[in-house]
């Protein structure tokens, strides 16, 4: 039962050797995904080298030497889906193993259950009105709370117009595995940027969470292709949510099943189907 | 689980699409989603896909004695099951009003309208008759569970074969398969229900809604008819007033619908059939689409079979006996019997090892390997440092003579000092006795 049993490895409880640490921020991340990175010594770039761009299942290993090669440590950081044991790194979810230079690796994989991160922007659902403060629904397997008072500009007196059922754009400031996850609409300096309520006309749909990367990600080809057929609104949540908006309802249907289809299909496929689309519209 | 609430926007935007006429998937009006019907291996075992909403149904069959008031009727039993696996919405075990509001419509559907020929399941008057009991069970749901459920039901029933049973004066033989062939039951009119959704209190009318359709709905109409236009069963839910020129329309799309439907009901059980006659391989197995990016499967593996029987017996010569092998249960005593062999008790140990550890520590030293070898090993590497907002506390257990451990570590090591101290600890004891 896909919902009952939903467990995720998270990949930040490992021990660090010998070097200091970094911690990533979110803008140095691609895709806009945060890593809870860690940072390990040794000769593992040489391993990671030869696998980059390869499919790897859980129970994999990467087993280095003790002795390091040179006294200068290398730092390798381990992003998401990657976990240190001793001395090896496992891999703990199937995919595809990527690189950023100079130093980052990570798995990228396919799932569509989310679960929240510090940092990440989401599209959540308001639940419940209590008092000063809303509950959301991220999908997560909790809800989420966001005080009134996150929003640019609200103060005691003016309260910010949110019903329930409205959709917003927020950012988690506390998401752990022990606590209640919480969200805001401003950033650190008090201004909205882009988030708080929003999606009076379009359509939201889910897709996984695969898919909400590649969208993401700086050059996104598929956001490119899409932007050829016609004009249209989108955000998108890291949590697998995404909301669109055309000028008509048609092009918005249009818009949401070309992005639900696309998911499994290799570049030509895709960018035949949106060719034929644009074709058909104009 | 809790299911993804709707927003305003969907609600909004569905609403207005459909007044527009369209629908999410891109369907008119009066289309159905697409049907498929596959069969099990065993007869009475068919799973139907309407769309993206799957439900399996299964047939099976029983001798019991009949109802007081119908000694000469069989009994047909119908049960629908709503899973978590389904839906997050679906609680198990709480019967919900969906799961009342499904059973009972199935129920009129098929029971009331006589569709299987109860006499024909007699076999002894007033003592022994067929129980048919079908269970359908939804895997998935996307909307329109009803008909789904409903062509399901049916089309199980028509695929499955009961045994054949002998008399003789007051024996009754039950004949296995091999014996004898199964008998098909005998089903007079395959009824199959439609369900019409309404919106904007009746203005404006859906066939087969899928799920986000079926949020937003005003209400709801099923009809179960038949190919010969007789209507089973008919139910308006929602509470919306319905005109009658609304209900004519809906029995005349719906009797259109349901033709084609039991056609396809019909195809597939005469492809069933034709393939279990010659032979070949039917199952679900064997329906699933292969060349997809969601399906994997290998060929069957070619095995050398030359010289198969020299290399057997040679394996088995070379192979000595097997140990001897104590029949179970080991009776040693009249009255008691030994089943297996003992272990040695760790139980409420643990607790008290945490303190003696620490006294224990030379001990440690020689058990188990691995965990001091990796403890000294992570001592020589270095600092360690954790980068999470977990609201943990670590806790650290100070040792004489050994490095700080982190909690964590102690968890998958504490379990194999626990039992390598324990053993030393109760040799200790029985020393000291």
């Amino acid at each position: 039962m896909p919902w009952k049993n939903a467990h995720v490895f998270s990949p930040s409880t490992f021990y660090v050797d010998r070097v200091c640490y970094t911690k990533i921020l979110p803008q140095e991340t691609p895709g806009n995904c945060i890593m809870r990175g860690i940072v390990t010594t040794l000769d593992m770039f040489e391993c990671f080298k030869d696998k980059v761009g390869e499919v790897l299942l859980p129970g994999d290993v990467f087993s280095f030497e003790l002795v390091p090669l040179d006294n200068k440590a290398d730092k390798v950081i381990c992003g998401p889906g990657l976990r240190r044991n001793g001395d090896e790194v496992l891999v703990c979810k199937s995919g595809i193993l990527r690189h950023k230079p100079p130093n980052l690796y990570w798995i990228d994989s396919i799932q569509k259950r989310y679960v929240p991160a510090k940092g990440e922007s989401v599209i959540g659902i308001v639940t419940v009105k209590s008092g000063d403060v809303f509950k959301v629904d991220v999908g997560g397997s909790e809800q989420a709370s966001l005080s009134y008072l996150a929003f640019e500009g609200a103060t005691k007196r003016n309260r910010p117009n949110v019903q329930v059922g409205d959709l917003v754009y927020a950012q988690f400031t506390i998401a752990n595995k022990d606590m209640e996850p919480e969200l805001v609409c401003i950033d650190s300096c008090g201004r909205a940027n882009g988030m708080g309520v929003f999606g009076a006309d379009g359509l939201l749909f889910k897709v996984s969470l695969g898919l909400v990367r590649r969208l993401l990600a700086p050059q996104s080809d598929i956001v490119k292709d899409l932007e050829k057929t016609f004009p249209f609104e989108m955000v998108v949540g890291m949590n697998g949510r995404v909301w669109v908006r055309a000028r008509t309802a048609q092009q918005t249907l249009i818009v949401a099943n070309l992005l639900e289809s696309c998911e499994n299909m290799t570049t030509q496929q895709r960018q035949a189907l949106f060719r034929r689309v644009a074709d058909r519209v104009t | 689980m809790r299911e993804t609430p709707l927003s305003n926007c969907e609600r909004q935007f569905l609403l207005k699409a459909i007044e527009e006429k369209k629908r999410l998937d891109g369907r008119q009006t009066y289309d159905y989603r697409n049907i498929k019907i596959t069969f099990g291996t065993d007869y009475g075992c068919c799973v139907v896909d309407v769309g993206k909403t799957r439900v399996l149904a299964q047939v099976s069959c029983e001798l019991v004695a009949p109802k007081d008031n119908r000694p000469t009727e069989g009994i047909m039993f119908i049960n629908l099951e709503l899973s978590p696996m389904a839906s997050p919405a679906f609680e198990s075990g709480r019967q919900s009003e969906l799961h009342v509001t499904l059973n009972r419509l199935l129920e009129r559907c098929l029971r009331n309208s006589k569709c299987l020929d109860t006499e024909s399941l007699c076999v002894v008057s007033g003592e022994k008759v067929w129980k048919i009991r079908i269970d359908v069970h939804v895997l998935n749901h996307d909307g329109n569970i009803m008909d789904a459920a409903s062509i399901a039901a049916i089309t199980a029933l028509c695929h499955f074969r009961r045994p054949d049973v002998g008399i003789q004066g007051e024996e009754v033989t039950i004949y296995t398969p091999e014996e004898r062939d199964l008998i098909p039951l005998s089903i007079y009119h395959m009824p199959v229900s439609v369900s019409f959704s309404f919106f904007q209190q009746g203005t404006f009318l859906l066939v087969d809604p899928c799920e986000r359709e079926e949020r937003v709905m005003d209400g709801l109409l099923v009809i179960a008819m038949n190919k010969h236009r007789e209507i089973c069963s008919i139910q308006s839910s929602g509470g919306i007033m319905l005109l009658k020129e609304q209900v004519l329309r809906c029995s005349k799309i719906a009797s259109v619908k349901v033709c084609e439907i039991t056609e396809l009901i019909n195809k597939a059980l005469e492809n069933d059939r034709k393939v279990r006659k010659e032979g070949g391989k039917f199952g679900f197995a064997e329906s699933m689409a292969k060349e997809r990016i969601t399906a994997l499967k290998s060929e069957i593996a070619p095995v050398e079979m030359i010289d198969i029987e020299e290399k057997a017996e040679d394996i088995i010569c070379r192979t000595g006996a097997p140990c001897d092998t104590v029949p179970s249960p080991v009776v040693r005593a009249p009255g008691t019997g030994q089943v297996g062999e003992g272990l040695q008790n760790a139980w409420g140990l643990d607790e008290m090892e945490e303190e003696e550890e620490e006294e224990e520590d030379d001990i440690e030293q020689g058990g188990p390997e691995k965990q001091p070898e990796s403890e000294t090993i992570t001592s020589k590497k270095g600092d360690v440092v954790v980068i999470s907002d977990s609201e943990e506390e670590e806790v650290v257990i100070l040792h004489q003579g050994v490095e700080v451990k982190d909690f964590r570590e102690e968890m998958s090591s504490g379990q194999k000092q626990a039992t390598s101290a324990s053993k030393k600890k109760k040799k200790k004891r029985k020393l000291a006795h």
